[in-house]
């Protein structure tokens, strides 16, 4: 970040750049920005704070403090923890698959070859599609009966029947997850390939002159330079899996018999289909926690790596 | 460093990038094929990329049975008033941030940050209750406030960023022929942004017209529903229209596509300078 730099010319001194007039326009201009923000993410953070603590409930119009009661009532709430471990399990495989695959993809990009702008472009093509839709093309391709998944690997000998993918409660979660690989993959590989591209050429043009191999220099001198880059995407990607809600509730609703109900689709129901905005709030107020949790490991782990790397 | 590469390395980068290039291009293009195939055909236990015979029956019957130009409609409204309201109020604090005297900048842009990271089903239920109270249900007005806030941490910070980019120099030469602040920013910064305010611009509409959770909860009849509830709903009785379903995708990601690969190194500089920094 660049300071406000001070410059002095002919005795009179004068700050450039921020120092522009004036707490009054500073005022004006953010407030807008703090408004919008202030009411559509902090009011309601501080409200489902409070109505978790309370019975809320809008069909029999209860609205009295009832204290920690949803809590407990959370703790022991097999449903609860259910959707606790699906969305771990999600969150932790998804955000590992594409920061692996990602970083693949991202080492092949930052050669040169023909075509590459093209294969960029492409790139951008799942993330740019509304996950809705995702969802509902990867509900066809994955089709038990008429899907070209299974078309493919009938024909390649590797099942030999149809797989009912997010039909049955052994694959539908696997199936979600690789839906999400493949929306986001790219979009991470791009991320990294930025990081990779700011790895001084220098250094790994010196490795090879000393004789590194490729994987060594890789290894070496890439992997331990790109890693700042490597775990803030991460963290991003994760704390964005965590809250996975479209993808999930367009292809399978949380189900079959629950095998994909994630905390996003739990809440959701809580809240819209039984209306009881207390009990409900507690959930997502526990996700909230959870997902501070996740950050905090993360923002502890990378700063550590960045002392080390000093 | 090109010349040195060996056959074998050359081998595996251009089977990596097919690999790459069908992983992204593959299923859409299925699905875009899908939506040009009769239902019968799709069903046949053959699947074939090409069409044949190609019909139009899907596209027919998204916009005249599930009426998808009203979803289409509902999305264009709230997505343009989002992007411009997301525009006008990013580059104000933005402006603010990079231009002018603010204590605790940093701070400031960390917790604009962190406030993106949220998770959206917290926030649906309290706003859901202000939306009763107001009578803002199954209004636009409902989606584009919400909207605003979920796109103007993105748009903030890659605004800032590329405000920081343009030299502080115009700054004190602006002042010393008298420019006032809101001059500064409307004649001077914004026109030299006009890159930047594009790019993020198309991420602030993407963001609206892809938001499915909020729109879900704000709206219940095809009046105020957006493309993302609208697809949703795309079921029959007794079958899974996988074909209508393909063409109604089509209709709603094929602009969405042609924007971004027309904008893609902006977008793509745009979205990652904020990792690259430091």
């Amino acid at each position: 970040m660049t300071a406000a730099a001070t410059i002095s010319s002919a005795g009179r001194p004068r700050r450039l750049g921020r120092a522009l007039p004036g707490a009054f326009w500073v005022l004006i201009l953010l407030t807008p920005a703090f408004v919008s923000l202030a009411s559509v993410s902090f009011y309601p953070i501080v409200n489902g704070l409070y109505l978790s603590l309370t019975n809320t409930s809008l069909i029999t119009q209860d609205q009295e403090f009832t204290g920690f009661a949803n809590y407990v009532q959370l703790w022991g709430d097999p449903q609860f923890w259910n959707a606790w471990w699906h969305t771990m399990w999600f969150t932790a495989a998804s955000t590992m698959l594409e920061t692996l695959i990602g970083l693949g993809m991202a080492l092949i990009l930052c050669e040169a070859f023909k075509g590459r702008g093209l294969v960029r472009a492409a790139m951008l093509v799942p993330w740019a599609m509304p996950t809705v839709v995702t969802s509902k093309m990867f509900g066809w391709l994955f089709d038990g009966q008429n899907g070209i998944i299974n078309y493919i690997l009938l024909h390649a000998g590797l099942i030999d029947q149809n797989v009912n993918w997010y039909g049955s409660t052994s694959t539908a979660m696997i199936t979600i997850i690789i839906a999400d690989v493949w929306k986001t993959t790219p979009f991470m590989a791009l991320l990294l390939l930025t990081g990779l591209q700011t790895v001084p050429n220098s250094l790994i043009e010196a490795a090879r002159m000393d004789g590194a191999k490729g994987w060594i220099t890789f290894w070496h001198i890439r992997l331990p330079l790109l890693m700042p880059t490597l775990l803030i995407a991460g963290l991003f990607r994760a704390l964005d899996a965590f809250r996975v809600f479209d993808l999930v509730y367009v292809l399978t609703g949380g189900g079959p018999a629950d095998s994909t109900e994630t905390l996003s689709t739990l809440s959701y129901k809580v809240l819209f289909s039984t209306l009881q905005f207390g009990y409900g709030s507690a959930v997502s107020t526990a996700m909230f926690i959870t997902e501070g949790v996740i950050a905090l490991v993360f923002v502890v782990y990378l700063v550590r790596q960045i002392r080390r790397a000093q | 460093m090109n010349e040195t590469r060996s056959p074998l390395r050359t081998f595996v980068i251009y089977a990596g990038a097919l690999l790459i290039l069908v992983w992204s291009g593959g299923p859409f293009l299925w699905q875009f094929s899908t939506s040009f195939q009769l239902d019968k055909m799709l069903t046949s236990g053959s699947p074939s990329l090409i069409p044949h015979p190609f019909t139009l029956e899907h596209y027919y019957n998204a916009f005249f049975e599930k009426q998808l130009h009203r979803y289409v409609w509902n999305s264009l409204v709230v997505s343009l008033a989002t992007t411009f309201l997301c525009l006008f109020v990013g580059s104000l604090a933005a402006f603010a941030l990079s231009r002018l005297n603010v204590k605790g900048r940093f701070g400031i842009l960390m917790v604009i940050l962190s406030v993106s990271m949220f998770p959206q089903i917290a926030l649906v239920g309290p706003l859901y209750l202000v939306a009763t109270n107001l009578g803002l249900l199954d209004t636009y007005t409902a989606l584009i406030i919400t909207y605003l806030a979920l796109g103007l941490p993105l748009v903030t910070w890659v605004l800032f960023g590329y405000f920081e980019t343009l030299p502080r120099e115009i700054d004190e030469a602006a002042r010393m022929d008298g420019v006032s602040v809101p001059g500064l920013l409307w004649r001077i910064i914004l026109p030299m942004s006009l890159p930047s305010l594009v790019t993020t611009g198309l991420l602030a509409f993407i963001t609206a017209w892809n938001e499915f959770l909020f729109a879900l909860a704000f709206t219940s009849n095809i009046d105020r529903q957006t493309i993302p509830v609208g697809i949703a709903n795309f079921t029959n009785l007794y079958y899974v229209p996988w074909g209508d379903i393909a063409a109604a995708s089509a209709v709603v990601t094929v602009p969405l596509i042609l924007l971004v690969l027309f904008f893609q190194r902006h977008i793509i500089e745009g979205l990652t300078q904020g990792g690259v920094k430091e």
